[in-house]
């Protein structure tokens, strides 16, 4: 099976020499074939990678638990709007802006900004409307008609996304609008602008909705939500302008996450009804489950975990189970703390 | 004057006929208690005037304003809070964060400040408890910080539903001396009580609720000394 992630950039060359010697060995075994790759550069190596990845998982969680934090419903079509933040960013760079596509241009510097903010207004808008017209008006249906009509809305933005006019049904290569510059070296890895805009990126959203949902008088109308929307519309809080709300901001989370994701994988952009698209969507509702669904801090510690326990995974032990230590912990966590890591039981005093 | 004024309300469940026509006038200044059995109607009467539910039939008007096809938010921003019953704190904020949520409608930051002041006068034991998850407040401590965020709305027709349930009698005591001393300062309230003794007290009017209709209703001190009342809802033979 291929994967999307173009594997460790500091993967021992001749590695496959040491297929015999799996588990452990596998390190050691690189050490010996490559002389440079000493075993704090890959801890580094795969530290980052782990980070930046648990980074854009977590954004996507964050959509998720927000909308079940509110709703209790899986908004299944979630991961199908991270998919049109990252083909929207192609779509806009190359097809609007007109930056070539072809391996190794560059853009000028202010496309990557443009792009960004593009695509999460695009899917801001884009998840404005599902909720709208898909979602709201079974507000006070049986919840199986809302998940027949998530998956319903799935399929929309996947077969809209095949479309010629817009994407189109094969993988595309993203252009480099962050130009591929070393900012220098950490540990022996090199610290490329990409990873460190991505990573930097995450912390600023993450921080940024954490001000917005602790701090301000909206989200603190969120969270009244969240725990009872009765209540909180007793308290004056306008309930649908909420809930449209948290659809928007998820929307926009998971859209950059998908630019973000076409920036640090330029050639991870497949076409938007790619299977490789649902995996990484998979583990990013994991992430909000181990975290505790409906638990904003929980979803960003889940997408890190989940994006370092997959990296540390398939650098110390056996790369092909990439998706197997995901769901083990899956697993784990919903045999011994079924509400994730942060939910708690909501027990309530009466 | 009339405040509020509910002419033929019919409100349903489904199959179920909750409220069968209902007529119920709310004096402004006044302490209105609705009584009735367990069962009879009166937090769905509450629930209607606040928005949360939609009557099938029938007008409600607030101030002029007709409150029917408003959402809740909307009729809060009228000048109508609602303490539900049981409370209904949020159990995932402090207190304090539960009396800022009170005031979610309001902007005159000066005058927020002012009613916590007041409501903190009112209820020391919370301005004790600020900084406490309001999960971990006893249940009378519960009930005056849901009457204290209500108030925070700084509303002009407060509605109480059963803020004596479950609370011990000298609980209950307090809780009814600042219902008092809240109308006193100004603010109409409409008091939905189990127990009758307590309302009848303390309110200028009462009406009588049994299973969807209004049966009676007089001035409070009236009611009290109906043979009916005595003998069903207070306990006399
Ligand atoms: N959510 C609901 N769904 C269906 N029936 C309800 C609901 N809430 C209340 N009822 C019914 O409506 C009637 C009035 O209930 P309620 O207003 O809660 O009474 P009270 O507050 O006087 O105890 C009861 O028969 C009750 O069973
Ligand atoms: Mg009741």
């Amino acid at each position: 099976m291929g994967s999307v992630f173009p594997g460790l950039r500091c993967a021992p060359p001749g590695a496959a020499i040491w297929r015999p010697l799996r588990g452990l060995g596998r390190g050691l075994g690189a050490l010996a074939v490559c002389p440079s790759y000493v075993p704090v550069t890959k801890l580094v190596q795969t530290l980052l990678d782990g980070l930046a990845v648990g980074g854009l998982y977590a954004l996507i969680a964050l959509g998720y638990t927000m909308v079940y934090g509110i709703l209790k419903f899986i908004n299944f079509a979630h991961s199908d709007i991270f998919v049109l933040g990252a083909w929207i960013s192609w779509v806009f760079a190359v097809r609007v802006l007109g930056v070539p596509d072809s391996a190794g241009a560059t853009a000028p510097g202010w496309t990557g900004p443009l792009v960004f903010l593009v695509a999460m207004t695009a899917c801001g808008t884009a998840g404005f409307l599902i909720e709208r017209f898909a979602y709201k008006p079974l507000r006070n249906a049986p919840r199986l008609n809302v998940l027949i009509t998530a998956i319903g809305v799935s399929l929309l933005l996947q077969n809209t996304g095949q479309l010629r006019v817009f994407f189109g049904p094969y993988p595309k290569s993203m252009p480099l609008l962050v130009p591929d510059v070393t900012l220098g070296y950490l540990a022996g890895v090199r610290v490329p602008l990409v990873d460190v805009i991505v990573l930097g990126t995450v912390v600023v959203l993450m921080l940024g909705l954490e001000g917005l949902i602790f701090r301000t008088k909206l989200g603190r109308g969120m969270r009244a939500v969240s725990f009872n929307t009765s209540l909180a519309a007793l308290m004056g809080v306008n309930v649908s302008a909420v809930i449209s709300f948290t659809f928007v901001l998820g929307s926009a989370l998971a859209a950059a996450a998908g630019f973000l994701f076409v920036m640090k994988y330029p050639a991870g952009l497949k076409q938007p009804a790619d299977t490789s698209w649902m995996m990484l969507g998979l583990k990013a509702f994991v992430a909000a489950v181990v975290g505790g669904i409906g638990n904003v801090r929980g979803a960003m510690l889940g997408g890190m975990l989940i994006g370092l326990l997959e990296f540390f995974g398939v650098a110390y032990f056996e790369p092909l189970y990439r998706d197997v230590y995901v769901f083990s912990l899956l697993i784990l966590v919903l045999l011994f703390r079924p509400t994730g890591l942060l939910g708690r039981a909501t027990v309530e005093k009466v | 004057m009339a405040l509020l004024e509910i002419r033929d309300l019919d409100v349903h469940y489904g199959a179920i006929h909750a409220l069968q026509g209902i007529a119920l006038t709310v004096a402004a200044g006044q302490i209105v208690t609705l009584i009735g059995a367990n069962g009879a109607g009166k937090s769905t009467t509450l629930r209607t005037i606040s928005g949360l539910r939609r009557p099938t039939a029938g007008t409600l008007v607030f101030d002029g304003q007709s409150l029917v096809g408003k959402p809740p938010h909307e009729i809060v921003r009228l000048g109508i809070a609602h303490a539900p019953e049981g409370r209904g704190i949020f159990a995932n904020f402090t207190v304090a964060e539960n009396l800022e949520i009170g005031a979610y409608a309001r902007h005159d930051k000066a005058g927020i400040a002012a009613d916590r002041e007041r409501v903190l006068t009112l209820f020391p034991r919370l301005r004790e408890r600020l900084q406490q998850s309001a999960a971990t407040l006893s249940g009378g401590e519960q009930q005056m910080l849901a009457i204290a965020r209500a108030v925070l709305a700084r509303p002009r027709l407060l509605l109480l539903d059963e803020p004596s349930l479950g609370l011990a009698p000298q609980v209950v005591q307090t809780i009814f001396q600042i219902i008092r001393e809240i109308n006193a300062a100004g603010t109409t309230i409409l008091l939905v009580e189990q127990n009758a003794h307590m309302a009848l007290q303390t309110a200028h009017y009462g009406y009588v609720l049994e299973v969807g209709r209004i049966v009676m209703h007089a001035p409070a001190n009236e009611l009290e000394r109906s043979d009916e009342v005595r003998r069903a809802y207070l306990g006399v033979a």
